[in-house]
């Protein structure tokens, strides 16, 4: 008898039909992989199973007994326990009180945290009950979320996309604690669109596009690329850097940059030394949470150091200078969020526009003296250029910014700042959450801009694009940047270890000591 | 020597209601919801406490009144924002004009009414001791019961599992509802509590401070509650501790007034806001700390997704 067995499950939003009509069974002692690009509908499937979200239609059999799931309290009383995407932790809270949270019924925070070091222990996931969860790095965050679920001893875990936040070692890690689960007679719901990691670990895997099933497989039986046909319906253009260029001048160039944590929950950054010349792409991986948004603030300007030699563009010290006079200097920015950030929701492309290049393109889009008048017929005509280049589908000719789906959203963002062909571009986590043939277009983008003289910086954790777009690749640690690496002789495994924080010169520092002892 | 004793019981009556206001208000938001209505709870608990006094002849169903008058009206804040997510800064604000008007309504004809005073214990020789008996054995109930509060308070955030639930919900609404936490249950709860505090703040002013009705007589004090529990960094014994110092300022300047130093009066009366906000900005200095009790939903409103 399967474990849980789900029949026509149907979520609607509105006009959205995000799961239409879903068949899935899981079986006692097996890892399920469930599959599909961004917007697949697969976190809303799990949040039905899991009673965050009530189906529209569908039922659930678990154990052959239909069952309805009202809330997540009724999802864990049934033996459901969930591993969230965005971790539903409270940072001000210490680890303890985190899984007490979790729990039903009065039991002492003293008793529970007890016995989250026993559980951590016996599946080699190390915590620290007292710590308070702002002070943890993601990995460890990830950890407290395991044992809170494996505290309630459910018989089916999900995860919702576990690794993307994790090192590879650390991945391996939890693929160890998942075999453990499964050994135990447990099964594992595995969200993923990881398509060699669910043919490593995954006995069966069901593929999802656009709400609907598009195969269920055994995924070890299936190739990579057959996978990733279920998934995104037709083949993905690759992208590539192609070959070695001569690299030019010298664009970006950080020295000893040093910027102290400006909340509990920042990471300061330290002597971070950078070089960027013309014609090249620099990738800086790194797991999230290690200084990432702080650099991109630093190179930016929105947060300027107070010396301004730290960070020279084009020969010009700059450190000290705000965003707006780096965008003068030809620099170009598109930082991560992009609701709120890189854009204003409420208001139209055409707007967005202009609020980051009213000063670069003042000519353009200004008019009448001090009154700055827009210009609405350059604008809109600079908003339909940049849909067209970069491929933005919208409904209307100029609609508001938040009512696109987030990937044609981060190609208008990426298009806006390519148009002014900046000499400098820096941008973070370039297709975060952005379906793949969207990505695929932005990296494309980038890479042609390198290619046409220009210094381009890509900060993100995805090392499938780091590879693709990169000629250079360093890794950023807490808040320390190493030293870049041509791609060719970069390994995964070696940009795993300095994610870990094993840098050169720990290794070096190490095997120094040997040396002098000889003499 | 009785005169120390006097100052200090004086200190303390003016602080009591200023420490019961921010005490509610510390509850209401370490949930996440900012109740910026504090004043005019206060007013309408100080006005319908005194009313019932005045028609019943007993304080003490006066402050159970009070109470009750300012658990209600907080609920009218409640459905507007946390039911139907209003605004909460509009609407606390809202609130405070719609307390101090009505309660001028409701206590029109009670204007130069005689009210009767809560009475201060009296405990046989206890009381009577010199020096401290007065001050430890001889106050009004409204002075114990705050002192309960502020520990009850302290007791209930950080020792149990419903103060750890409501904790949560001020840190991360979405992750409790995610959690299986009723968000809007606890909210609606800690509102009430809330409310009901300011409105026994409101009846320590018509029934113990000065046991008459007079519009307005709250005079800014729910907003120097409000104060008080941002300076404090949400943490109840700092509110105490800012609440006393808030009194011993106001007091200590009035007599600076009357013995006349030559010092301006006005910047004398500006005193015990200057004295409180330096004071608890310089033990609040530790900005990790501050950041890690500062409740991170503060003022947003929670619409759960299903």
């Amino acid at each position: 008898m399967p474990l849980l067995e789900i029949r026509g499950l149907t979520k609607v939003f509105g006009s959205l039909r995000a799961c239409d009509g879903i068949d899935l069974t899981i079986a006692p002692g097996e890892i399920h992989a469930l599959l599909g690009e961004n917007g697949a509908g697969k976190s809303t499937l799990v949040k039905m199973l899991f009673g965050v979200l009530e189906p529209t239609a569908g039922t659930i059999d678990w154990k052959g007994q239909p069952v309805r799931i009202g809330s997540p309290r009724e999802a864990r009383a049934t033996g459901i326990g969930m591993v969230f995407q965005h971790f539903s932790l409270f940072e001000a809270l210490t680890v303890a009180e985190n899984i007490a949270l979790a729990l039903d019924g009065n039991v002492a925070i003293d008793r529970i945290a007890e016995e989250a070091r026993r559980l951590s222990d016996q599946y080699g996931l190390p915590l620290d009950p007292h710590a308070h969860v702002a002070d943890l790095s993601v990995g460890e965050r990830q950890r407290i979320e395991i044992v809170r679920t494996l505290l309630q001893n459910p018989e089916l875990i999900i995860l919702d996309e576990p690794t993307s936040v994790l090192t590879p070692q650390e991945a391996d890690k939890l693929f160890e604690t998942l075999e453990k689960l499964r050994g135990e007679g447990r099964s594992v719901l595995y969200i993923s669109h990881r398509l060699e990691e669910v043919q490593r670990i995954c006995d069966r895997a069901t593929v999802l596009r656009h709400g609907k099933v598009t195969g269920a497989c055994n995924p070890r039986a299936e190739t990579p690329s057959s996978l990733a046909r279920m998934m995104v319906g037709s083949e993905v253009a690759s992208v590539s850097y192609g070959g070695a260029q001569a690299p030019g001048e010298v664009l970006v160039e950080v020295r000893k940059l040093n910027a102290p944590a400006r909340t509990p929950f920042a990471v300061a950054l330290r002597d971070i030394d950078l070089t960027v010349r013309a014609g090249e792409v620099i990738a800086i991986a790194g797991v999230a949470g290690n200084g990432q948004s702080e650099l991109f603030d630093v190179l930016s300007g929105e947060v300027p150091v107070s010396d301004a030699e730290s960070v020279r563009i084009a020969g010009v010290a700059a450190g000290s200078k705000g965003i707006t006079a780096r965008r003068l200097m030809g620099c170009s920015f598109v930082p991560e969020e992009r609701h709120g950030h890189a854009a204003v929701p409420d208001m139209n492309l055409s707007g967005n526009l202009v609020l980051s290049r009213y000063a670069s393109d003042r000519k353009t889009f200004l008019s009448g003296g001090w009154l700055d008048l827009i210009n609405m017929g350059p604008v809109a005509a600079a908003t339909k250029r940049i849909s067209a280049a970069m491929d933005v589908r919208k409904s209307q000719e100029d609609p508001p910014a938040g009512s696109l789906s987030g990937g044609n959203l981060q190609k208008f963002i990426v298009g806006r700042e390519l148009d002014r062909q900046p000499r400098v571009m820096v941008v973070n986590q370039p297709t975060w959450g952005v379906d793949a043939g969207a990505a695929s277009r932005i990296r494309q983008a980038l890479v042609d801009l390198a290619k046409s003289g220009s210094a381009v910086i890509v900060i993100s954790q995805d090392l499938d694009e780091v590879f693709e777009i990169s000629s250079r690749i360093c890794v950023i640690n807490e808040g320390r940047l190493s030293a870049p690496e041509p791609v060719a002789s970069m390994t995964r495994e070696r940009i795993g270890l300095l994610m870990g924080g094993f840098h050169d010169g720990t290794a070096r520092g190490s095997a120094m000591p040997e040396a002098s002892h000889a003499h | 020597m009785d005169i120390a004793q006097n100052i200090l019981l004086t200190i303390m009556t003016a602080a009591t209601p200023l420490l019961i206001a921010a005490i509610g208000e510390l509850v209401v938001e370490r949930s996440g919801v900012l109740n910026l209505g504090v004043e005019g709870m206060m007013v309408i608990g100080a006005v319908c406490g005194f009313a019932a006094t005045a028609l019943t002849g007993s304080p003490w169903v006066g402050m159970l009144a009070a109470i009750a008058a300012g658990a209600f009206f907080s609920l009218l804040f409640g459905v507007l924002t946390l039911s139907l997510a209003a605004n909460q800064v509009a609407t606390g604000l809202s609130l405070t004009l719609l307390g101090l008007g009505l309660s001028g309504m409701i206590g029109e004809s009670f204007v130069g009414t005689a009210g009767v005073k809560l009475g201060s214990i009296h405990i046989p020789v206890l009381t009577e001791i010199p020096l401290v008996g007065r001050l430890v054995f001889g106050q009004d109930p409204i002075f114990y019961i705050s002192l309960m509060l502020t520990g009850g308070v302290a007791w209930f955030l950080f020792r149990t599992r419903a103060g750890l639930t409501l904790r949560a919900i001020g840190d991360n609404h979405a992750s409790a509802h995610a959690l299986g936490i009723n968000v809007l249950k606890v909210r609606y709860l800690a509102v009430m509590f809330g409310g009901a505090c300011a409105g026994l703040a409101g009846a320590h002013l018509s029934l113990v401070y000065t046991p008459q009705w007079v519009e307005n007589m709250t005079a800014g004090r729910g907003w120097i509650a409000l104060a008080l529990v941002v300076f404090a960094s949400w943490r109840p014994w700092r509110v105490l501790g800012g609440a006393y110092l808030f009194g011993a300022v106001s007091i200590g300047q009035l007599h600076a007034q009357a013995l006349g130093f030559g010092i301006p009066s006005q910047f004398l009366s500006a005193l015990p806001y200057v004295a409180t906000i330096v004071v608890l900005v310089i033990i609040s200095r530790d900005r990790r700390l501050t950041l890690m009790n500062t409740p991170a939903s503060l003022g947003q409103a929670f619409v759960p997704d299903r």
